[in-house]
């Protein structure tokens, strides 16, 4: 299959003048969307894929969809610069201006707008995958850790392994001082950390 | 100060991030999403083969659709371009479904089962006619071959690739084909109609090869009208000008006769001229004179009868083939509030093959059409399911005499969206019926907390993912504190009025509006407006709130006007009345009365202005603000827009005290031949601003918005670029934008871009505005935003003047005061066409704005407003910077975790509301179009909440294991305090 679609890449993009009867002069714009295989990391295309794409032409002026082999075409199309859009779920395509010159039928110019590329045949192909969901991401211990709680632990473990090595680094006059001072207030008992002691 | 740097730069880069982003299981906790047709204007069913039954159906709103008989549920669906109608369709090969569409210029086929496209042909043909779609059994090379009438040529097309295998010119001038039909086991085609009116024309064709067999015509001293019934595959019954006389016209081995027979020999007392209601059923046609449907069959050789007159309402279904030659038809009759809906044989008036009587909610209107499928039951009989459309364009399935399933498809085209609060809940009346007790809520949570820990088996994840999303909470009838419960209350085209809740998008009530409903005096009313008329808070909070529907009979905007009052909670017509003006535009004033209606002007075609309610109490507040009180018109077909005040009473009549004539203050006249209207915008009526000072943090300077809510934003194109992109020369289009004040009539700026044409769309809010355009020159869309600022204030920044009180600050910013306005505009390619643009819209205007962006592809993108600041530049300065400005990039992202509508298309959308909820973060968004889409949207996140992942039981668990650690340490220390003391 994938051989196939390799295969089929060479597309030539037919400009035939349908009628010119009166003042109606029509274009065919033939073209071609792919979906490349094995785009993304999923790995598709999925049968059915191509049956949600639409081809959509000057804003929705005409509106064509995708054969299963990624075919389109737009008919009785005046000649002028046109703008063709693709709309596929999953995929970013750049819109496509396309040329066709009124002078001299038969010469067509076909460029994405995005990156000014010109093309040499009317193959669309996105530009990238569009994922529309944040991926979550797995369990782990440094996400666990940023968590407020976590952080709130950390804090703890902080000032339990910390403060001792603080206080041994003190004077030991110093040192003496500050302990006399806590005799002087005495332990601190589980009282003081209510709500409500905390507002005394 | 390089770590301040760092921390800098990194906050600028986190502040990067898309605001809004979904995970994937959070799909369906707020958001809900609904998939609609419209109405159905075609049926065929598929039903032979054994598998999965189903209806494919074309839509008025250009819509193929496969159903589920069983269920209702679409298994694939097309939305074809708004210019590409549907002609007809059909089944070919009982695989592939045949389009025929675009006035009869494209044919399409579609694989049943999947809805891919398989072919597609384009048919060209000498001039405009009549589009017809016959299957035919007709075989060439293997080939099976479907015949279409179009555009005054007949093609014939395989139906496995496409391709036409013969055409052949009905060039005649005035040859109007009106049937093209193929007898039972021919293999050629009669083709049909009628020339210069007054001649029939009856061509026989080879279908193999297209070749001419015969041609005959046969003239008519009258004129031929109208439509035309088939009541054999060789003979016609059509009606002639006047509508009294019916012609049988029979074309039977190419010799024609037209046998002429007035009405008034079958039906004694007609009254009128009748109407013919096209059907193909052997021996039987339908006419109409006023409401009086007439079945008449035709006996032998050229014998009328008629066999029965029904008073009632009456929908035909078409013929259905039964076995060995028989025809089967429909009929559905109003009875009350019951419909019988009849199948009968078309040779055997009497013998029905099927009576039954089945319940029709009254909401639903008339029968419009009836489409009829049969089955063959156990015992050998036939069954039949009808597929029936209703006057609210409902579709609903009946077999068995019970309704199968219904599909409420007028949702699928909203005229107008308006919200109401629900009710409060009250002590003693509980709403949800199942409140968690203690031990489920633990347990709920004991569930989350596993999830976040990763420990969640996958029947747990599942039961947590049914839990979140059937939380009781969000779909309670009452108020809550955050506002998200909300009614969403939308007029459809149909004329009817549906109640959607937020919370999961259920129906709550709905009504068909009587006064829409059409009637002799009003023969096609349509709805035009929707808005709140009551919204009770203070004085009347016992009063339900309720919405004004404003209508008129007719698409001309001098038609009468029709006004209607709905009880928001029940959906009961409080009252309605016919006016007897008409109604171009609807001004909701922002005064209210003491039972907190709100004051409402209708301005009619002639420019008067009608003030309701129509109560003294409303005049006494009108005639306090009858100077404030300005309008202003947009022609856009002339290029003129008009400001208007009010000058005194209606000169005319005297008795109407509440008509008041218009006085015309200022006009603005376009050049028209250099300038064309194409959109104009104005601020949202009810949009809460925070602050009217931005402040700029780059030189310590402050700005003051130019905050009007009497500004309107007019677009106007070259008259050469109004058509399709493409049709004009970046040399011979420009676009030009104006902002325009609409009491004065004072243009704030102009500016033009040159090379550029529309279609426009624009957003306009507080002091900006941002539209969508499309640039010629580059050939991309562009998107602009042009910002407002009072420099009349400028001069307020001096501290000392603040000190003693010499600013200007407080007073209020009149249209009449010199306006000395400076505007900053700067413009972006953006990648996509658009369908809509909003802007969220919060309960006080602090969180930033975010914009709303209905793409081509029917999806809604998110963007951030500081991506569209006439500030940006290509090198901020660090202060910038800190301000949040974003380095100038010359297009605008496209991120997709910001599209609201994640993976989900709001097909055919047309529209993008946004309300705001109690809890400033957030804004409800609903965007509609066939589809409905509602979710929450938060443009800075919900700062002010916490979010739906955030787990109760790992703050109480950590909780309860710091007070278990400090209980411990604090019995360590006590005993090594009592060690240090032995010591």
């Amino acid at each position: 299959m994938a051989g196939i679609a390799r295969l089929l890449l060479l597309v030539l993009m037919s400009t035939v003048p349908l009628f010119s009867s009166g003042s109606r002069t029509g274009f065919t714009i033939n073209g071609r969307v792919k979906i490349p295989h094995g785009f993304g990391p999923k790995g598709f295309t999925l049968p059915g894929r191509m049956s949600n794409v639409k081809v959509i032409l000057n804003g929705g002026q005409n509106v064509t969809f995708v054969r299963p082999d990624g075919y389109f075409s737009f008919h009785n199309i005046p000649s002028g610069t046109h703008l063709i859009e693709v709309a596929a779920m999953g995929y970013f395509f750049s819109p496509v201006r396309v040329d066709f010159s009124a002078r001299n039928p038969g010469k067509v110019q076909a460029a994405l707008t995005e990156n000014r590329r010109g093309l040499s045949e009317l193959v669309l192909e996105p530009l990238r995958e569009e994922h529309y969901y944040e991926v979550r991401e797995p369990f782990s211990i440094m996400s666990l850790l940023k968590s407020p709680m976590g952080l709130m632990l950390g804090f703890m473990l902080v000032v339990a392994v910390f403060m001792p090595k603080l206080v041994e680094n003190m004077d030991a006059e110093e040192m003496r001082r500050v302990q006399e001072e806590m005799r002087g207030q005495g332990v601190p008992s589980l009282s003081g950390m209510s709500p409500g002691g905390a507002r005394n | 100060m390089a770590i301040t740097y760092a921390v800098l730069l990194f906050l600028i880069f986190y502040s990067f991030q898309p605001t809004l982003s979904l995970y994937e299981d959070q799909v369906g906790l707020t958001d809900w999403h609904q998939q609609y047709i419209g109405k159905v204007k075609q049926a065929v069913f598929h039903t032979h083969k054994t598998g999965r039954k189903r209806v494919v159906v074309s839509t008025e709103d250009n819509v193929i659709a496969t159903l589920d008989l069983r269920h209702g549920e679409i298994f694939w669906r097309h939305v074809l371009g708004h210019n590409d109608v549907v002609d007809g369709i059909d089944i070919a090969l009982g695989k592939y479904v045949i389009t025929l569409s675009s006035e009869g210029r494209i044919l399409r086929a579609w694989n049943l089962p999947d809805g891919q496209m398989v072919w597609e042909s384009s048919l060209h043909g000498p001039k405009h006619s009549k589009s017809l779609l016959l299957m035919t059994n007709v075989i060439i090379e293997k080939d099976n071959v479907v015949v279409i009438f179009s555009n005054g040529r007949l093609h014939a097309v395989s139906c496995i690739d496409g391709e036409v295998l013969w055409n052949k010119d009905f060039e005649a001038e005035s040859l109007e084909v009106q049937k093209v039909i193929q007898p039972p086991g021919s293999n050629f085609v009669y083709v049909v109609g009628f020339a210069a009116s007054s001649q029939f024309e009856m061509y026989q064709i080879n279908a193999t090869n297209g070749e001419l067999l015969k041609h005959e015509s046969e003239a008519f001293s009258g004129r031929f009208s109208g439509e035309v019934s088939l009541v054999s595959s060789e003979t016609l019954v059509a009606l002639d000008s006047t509508g009294l006389i019916l012609l049988r016209i029979s074309f039977h081995e190419g010799k024609i006769s037209i046998q002429q027979t007035p009405i008034s020999d079958l039906v004694e007392d007609s009254p009128g001229p009748a109407v013919i209601i096209p059907s193909s059923i052997m021996g039987l046609f339908t006419i109409k004179i006023n409401a009086v449907t007439i079945f008449i069959r035709v006996i032998g050789k050229g014998k009328l009868e008629v066999v029965e007159k029904a008073n009632h309402e009456t929908a035909v279904g078409d013929a259905l083939s039964l076995s060995e030659g028989q025809q089967a038809f429909a009929l559905v009759q109003h009875a009350g509030r019951d419909i019988h809906l009849t199948v009968k044989l078309a040779h055997d008036w009497g013998g029905d093959l099927l009576k039954e009587s089945i319940k029709m909610d009254q909401q639903r209107g008339l029968v419009h059409k009836v489409f009829i499928n049969n089955y063959v039951r156990t015992d050998g009989s036939y069954g039949f399911r009808a597929l029936i459309v209703m006057e609210d364009h409902s579709l609903l399935l009946l077999q068995q005499g019970t309704i199968v399933w219904s599909r409420e498809d007028g949702l699928a085209s909203i005229i107008d969206v308006t919200t109401s609060e629900l009710p409060v809940e009250r002590a003693g009346v509980s709403v949800a019926k199942v409140e968690l007790n203690l031990f489920e809520w633990l347990k709920g949570h004991m569930l989350k907390l596993k999830g976040t820990l990763m420990l969640a088996t996958p029947e747990d994840i599942a039961a947590i993912q049914y839990m979140r999303l059937k939380s009781s909470e969000k779909s309670k009838m009452t108020r809550d504190h955050n506002g998200f419960r909300k009614l969403l209350i939308a007029l459809t085209r149909a004329g009817k009025l549906f109640a959607l809740h937020t919370g999961d998008g259920r129906i709550v009530w709905s009504r068909l509006l009587q006064s829409l409903h059409k009637s002799e005096a009003c023969q096609h009313p349509i709805g035009l407006n929707l808005s709140p008329w009551q919204v009770p808070h203070h004085h009347a909070l016992d009063e339900n709130p309720s919405v004004l529907v404003v209508g008129r009979c007719g698409p001309s905007s001098d038609a009468l006007g029709i006004l209607s009052f709905i009880d928001s909670y029940t959906g009961k017509e409080l009252s309605s009345s016919r006016l007897v003006h008409s109604v171009a535009q609807v001004i909701p004033l922002p005064y209210t009365d003491s039972t907190e209606q709100r004051l409402h002007l209708l301005i009619d075609a002639d420019k008067h202005a009608h003030l309701y309610p129509e109560t003294p109490e409303a005049i006494s507040i009108f005639r306090r603000e009858f100077s404030n009180i300005y309008w202003y018109s947009v022609e856009d077909e002339n290029g003129i827009i008009k400001g208007y005040a009010l000058k005194s009473k209606c000169n005319g009549n005297v008795d109407d005290k509440f008509c008041f004539d218009a006085r015309e203050l200022w006009s603005i006249v376009l050049p028209s031949e250099s300038e064309k209207i194409i959109a104009t915008v104005t601020r949202k009526m009810n949009e809460a601003v925070h602050t009217q000072a931005k402040l700029i943090a780059a030189d310590q300077d402050v700005m003051y918005k130019y905050v009007s809510r009497n500004l309107l934003f007019v677009a106007t194109v070259a008259p050469k670029a109004s058509g399709e992109i493409g049709s004009v020369t970046p040399e011979e289009s420009w676009l030009v934008v104006y902002l325009i004040d609409t009491v004065t009539g004072c243009v704030l700026h102009r500016m033009t871009h040159h090379g550029s044409q529309g279609p426009v769309e624009a957003v306009f809010s507080e002091n900006w505005v941002v539209y969508h355009y499309f640039n010629l020159r580059a050939h991309r869309y562009e998107m602009s935003v042009i910002e407002i600022y009072d420099q009349s204030r400028a001069d307020n920044k001096d501290v000392w003047k603040l000190v003693v009180g010499k600013h200007n600050l407080t007073s209020p910013i009149s249209s009449y005061s010199r306006s000395e306005v400076v505007t900053k505009s700067q413009s972006y390619f953006f990648t996509h066409s658009l369908k809509a643009i909003a802007v969220t819209s919060t309960a006080k205007g602090i969180t930033s704005k975010q914009l709303l962006m209905g793409t081509i592809g029917d999806q809604v993108l998110a963007l951030d407003k500081r991506f569209l600041d006439p500030r940006r530049s290509v090198n901020p300065t660090q202060a910038e910077r800190e301000e949040g400005i974003i380095p100038l990039t010359d297009s605008l992202p496209i991120i997709p975790q910001s599209y609201i509508t994640h993976n989900i298309r709001v097909e055919g959308l047309r529209g993008i509301i946004t309300v705001a909820a109690k809890l400033e973060s957030t804004t409800l968004v609903f965007a509609h179009g066939l589809d409905l889409f509602f979710t929450h949207f938060a443009p800075s996140r919900t700062y002010d909440s916490l979010t739906e992942d955030f787990s109760c039981a790992l703050l109480l668990i950590t909780i309860v294991a710091l007070v278990a650690a400090i209980f411990v340490t604090w019995l360590l220390s006590q005993r090594k305090e009592l060690q240090d003391k032995w010591r």
